[in-house]
């Protein structure tokens, strides 16, 4: 094996990747052989890193110097000064503004956005190179595996699983322990496991960063489970707008398959076990799990009454187990390390470190993995920063559209699955989305209620016809045109879709609503009564005025299309209400800028 | 639209797509992904040869083209401006970003520009939520935007033929 002195790690995760990260991995590449280094010096490709506001991300390894943003003219510099002379680049490090400190963070390890992390199921993400099996196998990669099918009974590895009381990190949080236990007893001459990797919660992206970074992760946990219920088959069910994922699992299938860790007779035993890939299409619906099962089965995505549970009925009428890509990502070290392992992090109810999304009015937005119990403050101020522009937090949204919001109230709730849906959120998929006070609670509800009247598959009339409803109330409200019995409707319609609704898609869908009703009523009331957005972001209840500081130089007046401004020359000038029709025109051409919307 | 799209060629490919796929079990989502591949649409010319090949009744065949939004009916434009309408990119203006867009291309939501060069959607999270707001103009990712940088991205697709 070549040995090399040092090894430029490049980010190769769809966020890196789409501020250039490939084309600098090219430019390292010709950079190092230009001046001889290419046998010193390895440039890896690897996965997500998670710092995606700091992409495209490079990392010079033994160092653990932490490049961000690094541009293509920074490569040669890098090469010559770091990779040739050994003289870290300080100017093009990641400047840690969290830290109290002006020493120059010259490694990884002491940035304070990891610091608070515990990477379980992002182990491997920005560390190995995906596409290469010999990288999966030298970080204890099938190890599990090979000890599952050589020392231990299906029973026991399901034992395992129940002791860790791991619980399915998809959204609704059942153990796996158990869902596995009744797909082992389920009689059935085949049976199968499924992966669940249609992430469509709109701002959540780790099952993404998990296939991409480490795809021989959920292989292995697949092989395993279907080891433990005696299936044969396993099928990942993936969003066909993650190309990435979708290429590099593939290669990981066919690795795999190569080295005879999949295929037949797995580790010389009698365990059989092949996988197959199958693309969505766009569904948000098809996350739900029968109506998963429906759309590989080739019918349009839509769910089906339970029980019959996909652990006695699922994929072709057989009994079936669905997990989420981050569930199996922890699976091989449980079945490793053991679940006494597992359970010394999170709290009693919910074992392990959970991954988020951070989006949003935040300045740190990536991934991050935290132990259960952290609470919200340390993972929005701590890891994430705080809001940019030095505006104040308002909200944070998690669980995406089956979700709701929580307030500055809640900072210091632990998260777990429990506690999120007491307060009235959920963890959904693990999507949390930070915003402001520039930003409108209504609107931000009425948007979650769009994209469920849009995903709704109109099998159920709760949710075909009252998501409807309720979107067509909230967009009355950020008209201008709302009552308060408008509030009393949208909470009655609320309640009767979620009693009503067949499936987990519409069961949840008015929980954006209901829970910003709860916390931010007055400014639901505000757009009712006072015809007022507090947040100014609602244009039909917003009036253009001119403030102080009109110079009267006419710019805004030429440019009315329907002549609501008027005022003489060098005088100030207003706007009439009565004609002005908000378009805006006026407000680019003020060369003072007191034209503003309020 | 005049360009013609339903070539023998594209039929033939069709037809060893099917043939290929046609034993395996829950063959359709496959096929279908196959034949917008190829075709860039399915129409209804091509879901009833896969209908007769497959054995399925066309109206079944239908209700899942339709239901899926990336099967479409109709081809493209040229260049397919996604803008993503996720979240964190929501949070961050993506709405104004897109009706920029409309503004310029004359396009609105969903639709495809007369002379089939452009078409407008907006996409539910592409995952790149770090460079929050985003938008794809075919392969070409844009991140980091702002209302400022629209016209310069149009113009640029505008100019070439």
């Amino acid at each position: 094996m070549d040995f090399y002195r040092s090894h430029v790690l490049v980010c190769g995760g769809t966020g890196c990747v789409s501020s250039g990260s490939l084309t600098i991995e090219e430019m390292f590449n010709a950079a190092l052989k230009e001046r001889g280094l290419e046998k010193e010096v390895k440039v890896v490709r690897t996965g997500c890193f998670g710092l995606c506001e700091a992409g495209p991300i490079c990392i010079v390894y033994p160092e653990g110097s932490f490049y961000s943003r690094v541009e293509q003219k920074d490569v040669e510099r890098i090469c010559d000064e770091h990779l040739l002379k050994g003289r870290i680049v300080t100017d093009l490090l990641y400047i840690d503004k969290l830290a109290n400190v002006t020493d120059i963070q010259t490694s990884i390890n002491d940035v304070t956005f990891y610091k608070k992390q515990k990477r379980v199921a992002l182990k491997n993400c920005g560390v190995i190179n995906p596409e290469i099996i010999e990288e999966y196998i030298a970080f204890d990669g099938y190890q599990a595996l090979g000890k599952a099918l050589t020392q231990m009974t299906p029973q026991q590895v399901i034992d395992e699983m129940k002791k860790s009381g791991l619980r399915g990190r998809g959204g609704g949080g059942f153990p796996t322990g158990l869902k596995w236990e009744f797909a082992a007893k389920s009689h059935g001459d085949v049976k199968y496991v499924a992966c669940n990797a249609d992430e469509g919660d709109p701002g959540a992206f780790m099952d993404r960063s998990v296939l991409e970074g480490d795809p021989h992760a959920i292989i292995e946990a697949m092989a395993l489970a279907a080891y433990a219920i005696g299936a044969e088959k396993g099928y990942v069910y993936i969003r066909a707008e993650y190309p990435i994922a979708v290429k590099r699992l593939g290669i990981a299938i066919a690795q795999a398959n190569a080295m005879g860790l999949l295929g037949k007779n797995i580790f010389g035993t009698d365990f059989n076990f092949e996988m197959e890939i199958r693309l969505g299409a766009g569904a948000f619906v098809c996350g739900e799990e029968t109506a998963l099962i429906a759309s590989i089965e080739g019918e349009r995505g839509m769910p089906r009454p339970k029980p019959p549970f996909p652990a006695q009925k699922g994929i072709f009428g057989k009994p079936t187990i669905i997990n989420n890509v981050e569930t199996y990502a922890v699976v091989p070290q449980i079945i490793l390390k053991g679940a006494d392992w597992f359970t010394s992090f999170g709290t009693e109810k919910s074992p392990g470190t959970k991954v988020f999304a951070l989006g949003g009015k935040i300045n740190n937005t990536g991934l991050v993995e935290i132990p259960m119990g952290t609470s919200l403050r340390e993972v929005i101020f701590d890891i994430g920063g705080g809001i940019p522009n030095g505006r104040k937090f308002k909200a944070v949204q998690t669980g995406g559209p089956s979700g709701g919001c929580l307030t500055s109230d809640h900072l210091d709730t632990p998260i777990d699955f429990d506690t999120l849906t007491a307060l009235g959120s959920m963890m959904g998929s693990g999507g949390m989305i930070v915003v402001d006070d520039t930003n409108c609670m209504v609107d931000f509800a009425r948007f979650f209620l769009d994209f469920t009247v849009d995903e709704s598959c109109g099998k159920c009339v709760p949710c075909r016809e009252g998501t409807k409803r309720m979107l067509e109330i909230l967009e009355k409200i950020t008209s201008g045109n709302g009552s308060l019995e408008d509030l009393d409707k949208l909470e009655d319609l609320a309640y009767s879709i979620k009693d009503s609704s067949l499936c987990g898609l519409g069961q949840t869908a008015p929980n954006p609503v209901l829970s910003t009703l709860k916390y931010f009523r007055d400014e639901y009331i505000a757009h009712v009564t006072d015809k007022k957005c507090p947040a100014g972001q609602c244009q039909d209840l917003l009036s253009i005025v001119i403030v102080d500081g009109c110079i009267g130089c006419t710019a805004c007046a030429r440019v009315c299309p329907v002549n609501a401004i008027t005022g003489a020359v060098k005088q100030n000038h207003v706007i009439d209400q009565t004609k002005c029709i908000k378009c805006g025109a006026c407000i680019p051409k003020c060369p003072k800028k007191v034209i503003v919307k309020q | 639209m005049a360009k013609n799209f339903l070539t023998e060629e594209n039929f033939e490919k069709l037809h060893k797509v099917i043939d290929e796929h046609k034993d395996m079990q829950g063959p359709l989502m496959p096929i279908l992904h196959e034949a917008q591949h190829i075709f860039g649409a399915i129409p209804i010319e091509v879901q009833k040869v896969i209908s007769d090949k497959l054995n399925v009744p066309l109206a079944e065949i239908y209700g899942v083209v339709t239901f899926y939004s990336q099967f479409t009916l109709e081809p493209k434009g040229d260049y397919l401006i996604s803008v993503c309408l996720g979240t964190a990119c929501y949070v961050r203006g993506a709405q104004q970003l897109i009706d920029k867009i409309a503004e310029m291309t004359g396009v609105s939501v969903g639709k495809t520009s007369s002379d089939g060069k452009f078409s407008l959607e907006a996409t539910r999270c592409i995952g790149a939520c770090g460079l929050a707001p985003v938008l794809t103009v075919n392969e070409d990712v844009y991140g980091r935007l702002t209302l400022e940088d629209i016209p310069g991205i149009i113009k640029k697709y505008q100019a070439t033929n």
